[in-house]
């Protein structure tokens, strides 16, 4: 006890090699913001996964009511493909911008991107209206239940990206390219291609295969 | 057809929401508005609401949110013990013509508390306030990585805990079940607001947790002080970052569940139903998927406290470091891999009922792995019996016992007779009270001079352990006997007189336990009172082994002065060995994050938003999450985030330590 | 809650040279976004084309081409739009991608296996049924 009070209170200049071998005076560790928001993207994986697994029970559950063929669009479903691999590219063509501390370009690329994404949604606005209007809404049967839950998240989720898209705008606006606007531009990056990943699932697995006999 | 506007604002809510007609509740809610009034009062005597905003509610530093959660859990621990003594009462005179005094209709929503209550509001808030306040000390950082995202888990949590209290006196809880099985828990069986308190409130806390997860992962993986690889470590550290890496995979599975249960009530979806399609053992094969992870998230972190017991109280190296990570890891990617055995009878068939009782027999072994680690530990160590050790051995004794009764159960044809009995009642508790409650006993005490500069007094914290150590034994083993014999769980009634013994015995058992919960409550007040006495000077009182231990009790906000570089495990061990010298000078000035309301007040519009879904107040309702997407989008316009502590006021920290220490030394 | 929250490391703005300047940098190139975006298409129009041409005649041999192009069409976009490799975050990112995959392999496969076996486990039988069960 006496050692330890003595070694925790001992008066020896900072550079003394004894001392000096445990702590380091100004320490700066890596950001960790880009790395937690990929962590909360894998939460979120394991969200889809779940729809995804609903879809995969419950789709065949027709209920006596339509079947996926009876139901799915595809040439809509094209237009919205399209739409948000689209706005993929032109979000990379906005990192781009980034990398080249382009403040306009930056800005230009980001409200392509928000067009387009705000396409995709209000087409898909418009395809689950038409499926209502026609009584194939999602209290129809398990297997509508389940597409409307799998389809309407990932909207959701390219809303609520399309809002954190203007709000950053206006922040890059504000305030141009400084690291923490940079550091929100890549973690948005990371949430619109993701998005655009799980729409690979969904229009492979849900519509794609949906239609097939 | 157009509702009149006392419906449209208030939704469901009326007046006979509130249970006038059900005395016990009305007591209830008399001693909790006295208690809360006395609070009130208190703090406005003490002018300390200012304090309470500035050092606490709006905190950032995860020793401040360490402490609340493990605060909360500590509170909501009453009342989920509350709702134990209700059910060994009720059981223990129910028989024949003997009713009891709680209805069908209350006890159920009992049993359902009870087990929301302890799992989710208990177990999960103090071993995650363990873990926030432990494990940035063991790395020998500042803060956790996400310190505004920590203070808003806390208050997510906290508010999702309130909403829960608030159903008892305002409408009712759900009469599910902890998990809320459908159909039951449907609208056509359950159409009141019970099931939908039960949903908003896990959803509120279920987002907290979750960002906890993501938070804790950052910091173990992108803070540790420099020198410290992965295998070097504390063991609590790796425990905790594989919890909370179950926690991120597993949470969103509930989340997503219950969305789904939500949507089956709200809009009339078919995921769950009996009809259109739905299937309710979807639902229990999701949120089993959930759920077996979850009582891993409970249990790993105080294995990880008892590895950090053991070997400070047997002054030894823990033994075999590296086998207790790899038994981590594989307890964490096994965890995935068992989920059926919750419903072996559901009717899944031979071989896949064959392939989970396998996995789950398979999963048994790291754990023994462990415990084996501990007693070749404690082998030929110099063992001090202090509180902390005291319940790690009730811990080994009580949850290998329990682990036994899980491998028992995981034989499908034996689960078949005993599924669903108060033989399973009796293994879950024994594993979680003598595992999650033990363990979390024994990391409050051992950590308690860190957090508060003073010991626990030792003598009230052996009175708590061995009245709930012998309390534990009467109150579940006559379960085991009951579960044997085909005595079902969850009744309240029962008309064989010839069972009504052993209920009496577990009634004992549970009065034991609340002497115990009794001698840790009069533990804290009569430490407080004796903290002179019991003061923890060098920050050491133990001789640990682990980095936290170098700080003064209790640490500066900013934990360390200089970042510490390690170049061992048991890196404070490996310091104290090597000629450590603590430095009296050439601080510089460090950079710490603000407080700020903002957590608190997203989480308080996020319940307000719950309390309106459930209630159907649905111009509240989304008037209230616009407001929240609005306050969000607010907060992160706030770019002046941090500030940094000046040299001097390091210097006036630090020189106060030093001042102590000559005085005491 | 848009935005991350704050780090406590030093914000650096001097001297850094663009987003992701700390371990596993990238640096996003026109090409590779160009690159990216060809792959992905040809990886798209194939499924629709197969599907909507009715090209081939047996169903499960469409699924089987068009989940396989899927996955194929992940790798891409991980690869070209999320610019992750095995060094991003010190191989942290990479390690809990493939755990996650892994986790939603097992929940995905575990439940279609689960509930393929309680559905027909549990179908609603009639009397007659129940008296003639082994």
């Amino acid at each position: 006890m006496a050692e330890l009070t003595a070694a925790l209170s001992q008066s020896v200049p900072p550079g003394a090699t004894a001392g000096a071998r445990f702590y380091e005076r100004d320490y700066h560790p890596e950001h960790p913001t880009m790395l937690g928001f990929w962590l909360y993207l894998m939460s979120d994986t394991l969200v889809f996964a779940c729809l995804f697994a609903c879809y995969g029970v419950l789709g065949h559950s027709y209920a006596g009511g339509p079947a996926g063929a009876d139901v799915f669009d595809l040439p809509i479903l094209a237009i919205n493909t399209t739409l948000l691999l689209l706005s993929s590219i032109t979000y990379g063509f906005a990192v781009l911008q980034i990398q080249q501390n382009r403040r306009d370009g930056t800005l230009f690329w980001l409200a392509i991107t928000g067009l387009l994404g705000a396409g995709f949604v209000g087409i898909e606005l418009y395809e689950f209206a038409q499926l209502i209007s026609e009584g194939n809404g999602p209290q129809r049967s398990a297997f509508l239940s389940s597409f409307f839950a799998l389809v309407s998240t990932h909207g959701l989720h390219v809303s609520f990206g399309i809002v954190w898209l203007v709000t950053l705008m206006v922040q890059v606006a504000q305030r141009g390219l400084i690291e923490a606007n940079k550091r929100r531009l890549l973690c948005l990056s990371m949430f619109w291609h993701f998005l655009d990943l799980v729409w690979i699932g969904v229009f492979t697995f849900v519509y794609l295969m949906g239609v097939l006999p | 057809m157009n509702p009149d506007l006392p419906t449209l604002l208030f939704g469901r809510l009326t007046w006979e929401a509130i249970p006038l007609h059900e005395p016990i509740l009305i007591g209830t809610f008399i001693g909790v508005v006295l208690g809360a009034l006395a609070v009130l009062a208190a703090l406005t005597y003490f002018r300390a609401w200012g304090a309470l905003w500035r050092e606490w509610i709006t905190s950032i530093d995860h020793k401040k949110i360490g402490v609340m959660y493990v605060v909360l859990g500590i509170v909501m621990l009453l009342r989920g013990f509350a709702d134990a003594i209700m059910m060994r009462g009720q059981q223990a005179i129910s028989f024949g013509s003997a009713m009891g005094y709680l209805t069908p209709h209350h006890y159920d929503q009992i049993f359902t508390a009870h087990g929301v209550i302890m799992i989710l509001f208990v177990a999960m808030p103090l071993v995650t306030g363990l873990m926030n306040f432990v494990v940035p000390l063991q790395i020998g950082a500042r803060d956790v990585a996400f310190p505004f995202l920590n203070n808003f888990s806390f208050w997510m949590t906290t508010f999702g805990a309130g909403l829960m209290m608030l159903s008892l006196f305002v409408g009712e809880f759900a009469r599910t079940g902890w998990l809320a099985y459908p159909p039951l828990s449907e609208l056509a069986y359950s159409p009141d607001v019970g099931v939908d308190y039960y949903i908003w409130a896990l959803q509120v806390a279920g987002v907290g947790t979750v960002l906890s997860g993501v938070n804790l992962i950052a910091t173990i993986v992108k803070l540790r002080a420099p020198g410290m690889t992965l295998m070097r470590m504390p063991v609590f550290t790796w425990t905790a970052l594989c919890t909370n890496v179950l926690i991120v995979v597993a949470f969103p599975v509930l989340t997503a569940s219950l969305a789904l249960l939500a949507l089956d009530r709200y809009v009339g979806t078919h995921f769950f139903t009996n009809d259109a399609g739905g299937n309710a053992m979807m639902y229990i094969n999701l949120i089993w998927i959930w759920g077996h992870p979850e009582v891993y998230i409970l249990v790993l972190p105080v294995f990880g406290v008892f590895s950090e017991v053991v070997s400070t109280f047997c002054g030894k190296r823990l033994f075999g470091y590296a086998s207790m990570v790899y038994a981590t890891v594989v307890i964490t990617i096994l965890s995935y891999l068992v989920w059926l055995h919750h419903f072996f009878t559901m009717g899944s068939g031979a071989s896949v009922n064959s392939f989970f009782g396998i996995t789950t027999m398979v999963i048994s072994i790291p754990t023994g792995a462990k415990v084996f680690n501990w007693l070749f530990t404690m082998y030929r160590g110099r063992i001090r019996f202090e509180v902390p050790m005291l319940w790690t051995l009730g811990f080994m004794v009580t949850f290998v016992i329990g682990g036994m009764t899980g491998v028992l159960l995981a034989v499908p044809p034996a689960d078949f007779v005993l599924h669903n009995s108060l033989f399973l009642v009796a293994h879950f508790h024994n594993v979680i009270i003598g595992g999650v409650v033990f363990g979390a006993m024994a990391g409050i005490t051992f950590w308690f001079p860190k957090v508060f500069g003073y010991k626990l007094d030792p003598f009230w914290g052996k009175c708590s352990f061995w009245f709930w150590l012998i309390g534990f034994y009467f109150a579940f083993v006559p379960l085991y006997v009951l579960g044997l014999m085909g005595v079902t769980r969850r009744l309240s009634h029962f008309e064989d007189a010839s069972l009504q013994i052993w209920f009496q015995i577990a009634a004992f058992g549970a009065f034991l336990i609340l002497l115990g919960i009794a001698s840790f409550l009069i533990q804290l007040v009569v430490s407080f009172q004796r903290r002179e006495s019991l003061k923890d000077v060098t920050g050491d009182p133990w001789n640990g082994r682990t980095l936290e231990w170098s700080t003064a009790s209790p640490p500066p906000l900013y934990n360390y002065a200089f970042t510490p570089r390690v170049h061992a495990d048991d890196a404070w061990h490996d310091m104290k060995h090597h000629g450590y010298v603590r430095p009296l000078d050439g601080f510089v000035a460090i950079h710490m994050p603000k407080n700020t309301g903002a957590g608190f007040v997203l989480a308080l519009i996020s319940t307000v938003c719950a309390f309106a879904l459930i209630w159907h107040m649905w111009p509240l309702a989304v008037a209230s999450f616009i407001a929240l997407v609005g306050a969000a989008i607010f907060h992160t316009f706030d770019y002046e985030r941090d500030y940094y502590v000046p040299a001097e006021e390091v210097a006036r920290v630090e020189g106060e330590r030093t001042r102590l220490l000559a005085a005491h030394g | 809650m848009s935005g991350p929250g704050t780090s406590l490391a030093h914000t650096d703005d001097a001297g850094s040279d663009g987003p992701g300047h700390d371990s596993g940098a990238f640096h996003a190139t026109l090409k590779g976004y160009l690159t990216g975006l060809l792959l992905a298409a040809v990886l798209t129009v194939i499924p629709f084309w197969l599907v909507m041409g009715k090209v081939l005649s047996s169903s499960g041999a469409t699924i089987t081409i068009i989940l396989t192009l899927a996955v194929a069409q992940i790798v891409v976009h991980v690869i070209y739009f999320l610019h992750m490799n095995t060094k991003s975050e010190r191989g942290w990112s990479f390690l809990a991608l493939i755990f996650t995959l892994v986790l939603v392999v097992i929940a995905l496969a575990g439940s279609l296996w689960v509930m393929y076996h309680l559905n027909e486990n549990m179908k609603p039988v009639s009397a007659q049924q129940m008296r003639n069960m082994p």
